[in-house]
C-alpha cells in the first residue's frame, strides 16, 4: 500500500457495491492529513457531517470541504450552491494558489463522470494533478495527489478505460470470506506496471491496518475449511502408463497404417501368414443349419 | 411532544390497513402525506394547475429533472401552521422508483431526485428514506442497472428479496438477503451481510433461517 504514497497524480479507488471504498478513501485522507498535508475535498454523494464522521478534531481542522451535497444544481436558490455547478467547483479547485504538498479527494469521481461529459472531466483531471506556482508560466512545482472513488459498476469500458489511462495508481476493491482485498496497480512513466494484492481492515478511527495475506495476483483463496482435493484418487480406470506399458504401445504397428514391410508382406502372400479363426461353441437352444441361406439366389 | 411522520409516495396502490397500522387515520390526522401516482396524474392532462405539479415532467416533452416532485417533498416536511407540535425524524417511503425510468425519466435524473431527498429528509431532518427499485435480472436494461448500481452505492443498507433459487414454495415466499454498508461501522464486525426466508402473511411478514420455515420443521 505504501507504493500509493510514492509519486502524485491520480489514484483511482474502484468500489462495488459489495465492497465499499469510502472508508479507504477517508483512510488515505487520513493519512496525508498527518502527514502534514492540506486535504481538499469535493463533497458530492455524502454530506460535510458525515464525512467528517470518525475523525478527530486535529484532523478535521486540516480537511477543506468543499460541499456539492447540499445543493449541487441551485434547486432551492438559497444561495448555498457551489458557484458554476460540479464544473465550476471543479475547476476552483484547479486554481488554489496555496503552497505546500496537498492531496485532493474527489468523493466521488462516479459523481462527477454521471454529471460531467467524460472529455471534459478527464482534461480537469489532468489540470488538477498538477500545481503551477502562483506566478504563471513556470513550470510544474510539484505534482499533486488526487484521490478519486469510482463505483466499478455504474460506468461502461469506454470511461473507465479513460480514466485508466490517466491514473497513475489504481486500487480495486475486493474480498473473500468478510477480508478486503485491495489489488494495486502501478504505472510509473517508463516502468513495467506493478501489480500487488494487499488484505486489510480499516479501523474504527480510519487508520488503516495491514494484513499479512497472499501477494499472489488474482489467485482465488482456496478455502481453508476444505482439504484440497486430489482428483485422481480413486479412480476405476487406469490414467497413467508403466515404462513397459509405454513400451508396449509405441511399439504397436497400427492396422490401418501402411508401412513398406506390410507392402512388401501384401506382394509376396507366404504360407507363414497367420489366418485367423473364429472359435465357436454353439449353445443348446442354437439351431445350426447347414444349408447355405444364399443357396436360392441365382448368382 | 415529538410526533413520528411519514412521507409517502405511491404510483399504484392506495392507503389503506396495512399490517395493523391504520394508514387512512394517519392521513387524516397530518401524519401521513400520501402522493398516489396514479390518481395523481391524472390531475397533470386534466386541471389547470398554478404551480408545477409534482409529475409535471408526464407533461413535458423533455423533462430534464424531478424538481417539481423534490418540492413536494419538501412542502410535505414542512411542520404544519396549526400549532400542533413539530413532526420528528421523517421517513420517505418510495415505491417505486423503476416506474420513474420507464415514465421516461433518466436513471441520472431519478438518482439526483433522490439525491436532494437524502439532502433534505436524511441531512437536514435526520429521517430515513426507503425506496424500492426493480431488479431487471436477465433483461439487459441499462438504464435500470444504472438506477440499481447508484441507488446501492448511495444507500447505508439494502435488502434484496429474491425468489428461491430452487422454485415456488408454499410456506416460504422467497429469500431476503441484508447487507450493510455503513463505513463508521467496526470492522471488527464480520456479520456484512445476512440471508433470511420470509413468508408474507395477511399483515405481516415472518422471517427464519435458510431452512427452517416452521412449516417444515
Amino acid at each position: 500500500m505504501e507504493s500509493v504514497w510514492g509519486v502524485g497524480g491520480l489514484v483511482l479507488l474502484r468500489d462495488s457495491v459489495e465492497w465499499e471504498g469510502r472508508s479507504l478513501l477517508k483512510a488515505f485522507v487520513k493519512k496525508s492529513a498527518l502527514c502534514g498535508e492540506q486535504v481538499h475535498i469535493l463533497g458530492c454523494e455524502v454530506s460535510e457531517d458525515e464525512f467528517r464522521e470518525g475523525f478527530d478534531s486535529s484532523i478535521n481542522s486540516r480537511l477543506v470541504y468543499h460541499d456539492l451535497f447540499r445543493d449541487p444544481f441551485n434547486w432551492s436558490q438559497a444561495g448555498g450552491a457551489l458557484p458554476g455547478g460540479p464544473l465550476g467547483a471543479l475547476r476552483a479547485l484547479c486554481k488554489r494558489t496555496e503552497p505546500g504538498p496537498v492531496t485532493i479527494a474527489l468523493d466521488s469521481l462516479s459523481w462527477l463522470l454521471l454529471h460531467l461529459p467524460c472529455t471534459t472531466l478527464c482534461q480537469a483531471l489532468c489540470a488538477l494533478s498538477q500545481q503551477h506556482s502562483p506566478l504563471g508560466g513556470s513550470p510544474p512545482v510539484e505534482p499533486v495527489r488526487v484521490l478519486g472513488l469510482l463505483h466499478m459498476e455504474l460506468h461502461g469500458p469506454g470511461p473507465m478505460g479513460a480514466l485508466s489511462s490517466l491514473a497513475q495508481t489504481e486500487v480495486t476493491l475486493s474480498g473473500t470470506a468478510g477480508q478486503a482485498l485491495a489489488h494495486i496497480l502501478c504505472q510509473r512513466p517508463r516502468q513495467h506496471p506493478t501489480h500487488q494484492t494487499q488484505c486489510f481492515s480499516i479501523l474504527p478511527d480510519f487508520s488503516l491496518d495491514l494484513q499479512e495475506g497472499p501477494t499472489l495476483e488474482s489467485q482465488p483463496h482456496p478455502d481453508p475449511h476444505i482439504p484440497p482435493v486430489e482428483p485422481t484418487t480413486h479412480l476405476t480406470f487406469n490414467l497413467h502408463l508403466s515404462k513397459k506399458e509405454r513400451e508396449a504401445k509405441d511399439s504397436l504397428t497400427l492396422p490401418f497404417q501402411f508401412s513398406s514391410e506390410k507392402q512388401q508382406a501384401l506382394l509376396r502372400p507366404g504360407p507363414s501368414q497367420a489366418t485367423s479363426n473364429i472359435f465357436y461353441e454353439p449353445d443348446v437352444y442354437d439351431d445350426l443349419d447347414q444349408e447355405d441361406p444364399d443357396d436360392d439366389l441365382d448368382v | 411532544m415529538l410526533r413520528q411522520m411519514a412521507a409517502s409516495l405511491c404510483t399504484t396502490f392506495s392507503p389503506s390497513t396495512s399490517k395493523g397500522v391504520s394508514l387512512t387515520a394517519a392521513r387524516e390526522c397530518g401524519q401521513l402525506v400520501f402522493l398516489e401516482g396514479l390518481k395523481s396524474s391524472v390531475d397533470v392532462f386534466f386541471r389547470a394547475q398554478a404551480e408545477p405539479h409534482p409529475l409535471q415532467f408526464l407533461r413535458e416533452a423533455d423533462a430534464g429533472n424531478l424538481q417539481p416532485l423534490y418540492e413536494f417533498v419538501r412542502e410535505a416536511l414542512k411542520p404544519a401552521d396549526d400549532g400542533q407540535a413539530a413532526w420528528r425524524c421523517p421517513v420517505l417511503l418510495v415505491d417505486d422508483l423503476s416506474v420513474l425510468l420507464s415514465l421516461g425519466m433518466g436513471a441520472v435524473a431519478v438518482l439526483d431526485f433522490i439525491h436532494y431527498c437524502r439532502a433534505a429528509v436524511c441531512w437536514e431532518q435526520k429521517g430515513n428514506i426507503v425506496a424500492l427499485v426493480h431488479d431487471s435480472g436477465d433483461a439487459e436494461d441499462e438504464e435500470n442497472d444504472i438506477l440499481l448500481n447508484g441507488l446501492s452505492h448511495q444507500s447505508h443498507l439494502i435488502l434484496r428479496a429474491e425468489g428461491l433459487a430452487t422454485g415456488f414454495c408454499r410456506d416460504v415466499h422467497g429469500q431476503l438477503k441484508i447487507l450493510w454498508r455503513t463505513p463508521s461501522q467496526p470492522a471488527a464486525q464480520r456479520d456484512r451481510s445476512l440471508t433470511y426466508q420470509y413468508k408474507i402473511q395477511d399483515k405481516s411478514v415472518s422471517f427464519f433461517a435458510k431452512g427452517m420455515s416452521p412449516a417444515i420443521l
